[in-house]
């Protein structure tokens, strides 16, 4: 924008940072990882943070699948150490806790606070973030929120102990249906999350409009720093309303007030407009970083820029608009009328022409170039076809008339989790390999990436594609017990499941084998598919690069 | 930092324990919070004392802030930072008073047989909107006018006016929070066990509380202002303060048009 006016005057190549060795001063340990100022650090802390949500939330689900597997109740009853509906709680507990952890301190952390601070910096030619001590305080304030969330899990919320009221956290199951501090517990973590993510939004808005290196107008930054720039929008406008609708539940349920109380005037249905209005961009959220992501990965790998760049880009600037005007697709069976379901219905349709744009350019973007299944590669390869289908499931959910058949079934949990644990995730670990050299200096083992690749791939199939089956065949979501029927596809999801687990597995040995005895990574390992600016420092980048900023042509 | 000194004009702003301290003493806030709501003993002292702390986090922080500003730190770039982490905060307030006039609008538009269908809700004895707030909405136009009044003094050298045009917003801030409680302590109905009492308290509440917020904030700025902070060429201290000041007019503006006027007319006024 206008800050290059405002820099000095030295506009030369980049990269020559090492050569200041005191750059690479670092801080002592405490003072470098409690009191951090430096994007590159609060970045790791941020995938740290993802790394341990998401063996608990992934521990959760293991749980779940555990009692799936055969109809009946299996093992709820020793878990919550409870009988009868009690025990049933903990089902809820567990379906709750699972969503949250996955959605506000796996994915998000992992591609916001991880990637995009690791990376938006070093992509835009910036010495570091706009606010780096607020940057911090965008993590810090995960961690109390996060304990909170996993402690609610441990004091009572209505019926037994812990948060039993789903992601969502609907009235008035969430008000009048949940006595006991749990539920406020949850609550309060949200605030916490919220304030964080509202924080590192306005950090990642500014650092995008106001740090770009001399020379990279908005038209040439690489398209991870443009899906970063509308997720921070997405962040920034409807976080602020999941606080209201939060704030109204806690005044609801503790102070009298009766927002959600039809017995005094409120409406029950208000909460999930508000809440709608924030959660579907949200869905957004957790999706346009990877969006951003492939296309830098499929690029590089294709050894072609990428096709349509200013369609990308605006594809989600496209689909970060329209994701505010769909909200009530969620709604369709609660009572809207015909012409409110008919402009949902049309509206969230539109999303799909966005969406294409950016699938076909990706495909283009591969069509004909010297493709390398490295594998980063597989895995946005893997990241398109998953979110193809959860995608075209996506379009059929759209359609308010068929909705009323499989709202709140597994349907609608199989094209969730297309979408985001095989969309999101697979763009995630895409991430994770193609920059594991770039943040660590050590490169990742081949073979056992691509081992992981096929395992999870394979294991989440197995695992989400039954439940299409299991939705049309009128399986409802969030129950721990199912008809008989219903065994087989439940038994072959469960077994799905431990084949991802050992694909996990293998992540981990992955990670800690590459960490200690990983070959040292070049400064372009990628070779010259890589472009963007991040492959012109060292690996791992000097403590503080870019002293020189870099002139981008 | 240490090392070569950077060839750019941002701020790499040296390590800082606040946000830690922040964000701990923010867990105490929020867990004393649930501890008093369910009469768990120490709850309210916790939560004080996170208060407490996190009070303390924004001041010690905030010095840190302004010192780096007097040592030169804040470069035209890195003013022109705070300048977009600014209107982006205040972005995201507006977004969250939609929040709270959803609800209204949803209660209003929409009302409840259970209100008798219509709104206000049967039986609610309004304020008087041509009174009080009617006074309140001059009084907070009128501040608009005097922190103008200041950021033109300071432009042109003057400091006495400066002061004075701060101190006369500040007092009017005050006089309007004072109405704000006058108003409450004689209003007809209750906080609790009706929708109109509901988004009318939370709503104009939480202005009433960004009020005060705001006039902290110019009062920060008064004191600077004593201190000799601010020079006609950078003083974005006060700009923001003045931002956040019009900020909390607008949304009183459509406080007063909607929940007042519109959404009191009809009803029996107390």
């Amino acid at each position: 924008m206008t800050d290059t006016a405002a820099t000095p005057s030295h506009f030369e190549a980049a990269g020559q940072d090492e050569a200041h060795h005191d750059a690479d001063h670092k801080p002592g340990f405490f003072v470098r990882w409690f009191m951090s100022t430096n994007h590159k650090d609060i970045g790791t802390l941020y995938l740290i943070f993802a790394i341990v949500a998401g063996i608990i939330g992934g521990a959760l689900s293991g749980m779940m699948r555990m009692e799936l597997a055969e109809p009946g109740i299996q093992y709820l009853a020793q878990w919550a150490g409870e009988e009868g509906n009690a025990a049933l709680h903990f089902w809820n507990v567990m379906i709750t806790a699972h969503g949250l952890i996955m959605v506000f301190f796996m994915v998000m952390p992992a591609m916001i606070g991880g990637f995009g601070n690791w990376f938006v910096p070093l992509m835009i030619g910036a010495p570091d973030m706009a606010f780096p001590r607020m940057n911090n305080i965008s993590f810090w304030l995960l961690v109390p929120a996060f304990l909170l969330l996993f402690g609610s899990m441990f004091v009572p919320g209505g019926m037994a102990d812990g948060a039993g009221v789903g992601w969502t956290v609907y009235a008035p199951l969430s008000t009048s249906g949940a006595v006991g501090p749990a539920v406020d517990m949850a609550i309060l973590s949200l605030h916490l999350a919220g304030a964080s993510s509202i924080l590192g939004a306005i950090n990642f808005i500014t650092t995008i409009f106001n740090m770009r290196a001399p020379g990279m107008t908005l038209h040439k930054m690489p398209l991870f720093v443009w899906s970063v720039l509308v997720t921070a929008f997405l962040l920034l406008l409807a976080l602020p309303v999941l606080a209201a609708a939060i704030t109204m539940l806690l005044t609801d349920r503790n102070f009298g007030t009766t927002f959600f109380d039809a017995a005094g005037g409120g409406d029950p249905l208000l909460y999930q407009h508000l809440f709608w209005f924030f959660g579907h961009p949200e869905v957004y959220i957790m999706i346009l970083p990877g969006f951003g992501m492939v296309s830098q990965i499929v690029a590089t790998f294709s050894k072609k820029p990428v096709f349509g760049y200013l369609g990308m880009a605006y594809a989600m600037v496209a689909i970060g608009v329209v994701g505010f005007v769909v909200w009530a697709h969620h709604m369709f069976t609660v009572g809207l009328s015909l012409n409110m379901k008919l402009y949902f219905t049309a509206a969230t349709m539109v999303i799909a022409v966005p969406t294409g744009i950016k699938i076909f350019s990706w495909i283009a973007t591969m069509w004909g170039g010297s493709v390398s299944f490295k594998t980063p590669m597989v895995w946005s390869m893997g990241f398109i076809f998953m979110f193809t289908v959860g995608g075209v499931t996506g379009v059929v959910l759209a359609n308010g008339g068929f909705t009323n058949y499989v709202h709140d079934t597994y349907y609608v949990v199989a094209h969730f989790h297309y979408v985001l644990s095989l969309g999101a995730v697979f763009a995630i670990f895409a991430g994770w390999y193609y920059w594991f050299g770039k943040m660590f200096g050590k490169m990742y083992n081949e073979f056992l990436g691509q081992v992981h690749f096929w395992l999870f791939f394979i294991g989440v199939n197995v695992l989400f594609f039954p439940m299409h089956f299991l939705g049309l065949d009128g399986m409802p979501r969030r129950y721990p017990d199912y008809v008989d029927s219903q065994t087989y596809w439940n038994d072959i999801a469960t077994y799905g499941y431990l084949i991802m687990a050992v694909g996990m597995l293998v992540f981990f040995v992955n990670m800690i084998w590459s960490l200690v005895a990983g070959k040292k990574a070049d400064d372009n390992y990628w070779g010259e598919g890589a472009t963007t600016l991040e492959w012109t420092l060292s690996s791992p980048p000097p403590y503080h690069q870019f002293n020189k900023l870099p002139k981008v042509d | 930092m240490a090392g070569a000194a950077p060839e750019h004009d941002y701020h790499l702003v040296n390590p800082s324990i606040w946000p830690l301290i922040g964000a701990f003493t923010a867990l105490a806030m929020a867990a004393g919070g649930i501890m008093w709501m369910h009469d768990m003993p120490y709850g309210s002292l916790v939560f004080f004392a996170g208060t407490i702390g996190v009070l303390f986090t924004m001041f010690a922080w905030w010095a840190e802030v302004i010192r780096e500003a007097n040592g030169g730190d804040h470069t035209p770039v890195v003013q022109l930072h705070l300048r977009y982490g600014m209107i982006l905060f205040i972005a995201s307030e507006v977004m969250f008073f939609v929040g709270w006039f959803w609800a209204f609008f949803n209660g209003a538009l929409f009302p409840a047989e259970v209100i008798g269908g219509t709104w206000p809700p049967e039986g609610i004895e309004v304020l008087d909107p041509f009174t009080y707030p009617l006074l309140n909405t001059l009084i907070l136009l009128c501040s608009g006018t005097t922190v103008t009044w200041a950021h033109h003094s300071l432009l042109n050298g003057d400091r006495d006016g400066f002061k004075a045009g701060l101190w006369l917003t500040i007092l009017l801030g005050i006089l309007f929070s004072a109405i704000q409680v006058y108003e409450y302590g004689h209003a007809a109905f209750d906080f609790s066990g009706n929708i109109y009492g509901a988004t009318f308290y939370m709503a104009t509440g939480f202005h009433g509380f960004h009020v005060i917020v705001g006039t902290i904030f110019l009062a920060v700025c008064l004191l600077r202002a004593y201190r000799g902070d601010f020079t006609p060429k950078q003083h974005f201290g006060f700009e923001a303060a003045a931002w956040y000041w019009h900020f909390v007019d607008v949304v009183w503006l459509f406080l007063f048009v909607a929940i007042y006027v519109w959404g009191g007319a009809g009803a029996e006024i107390h």
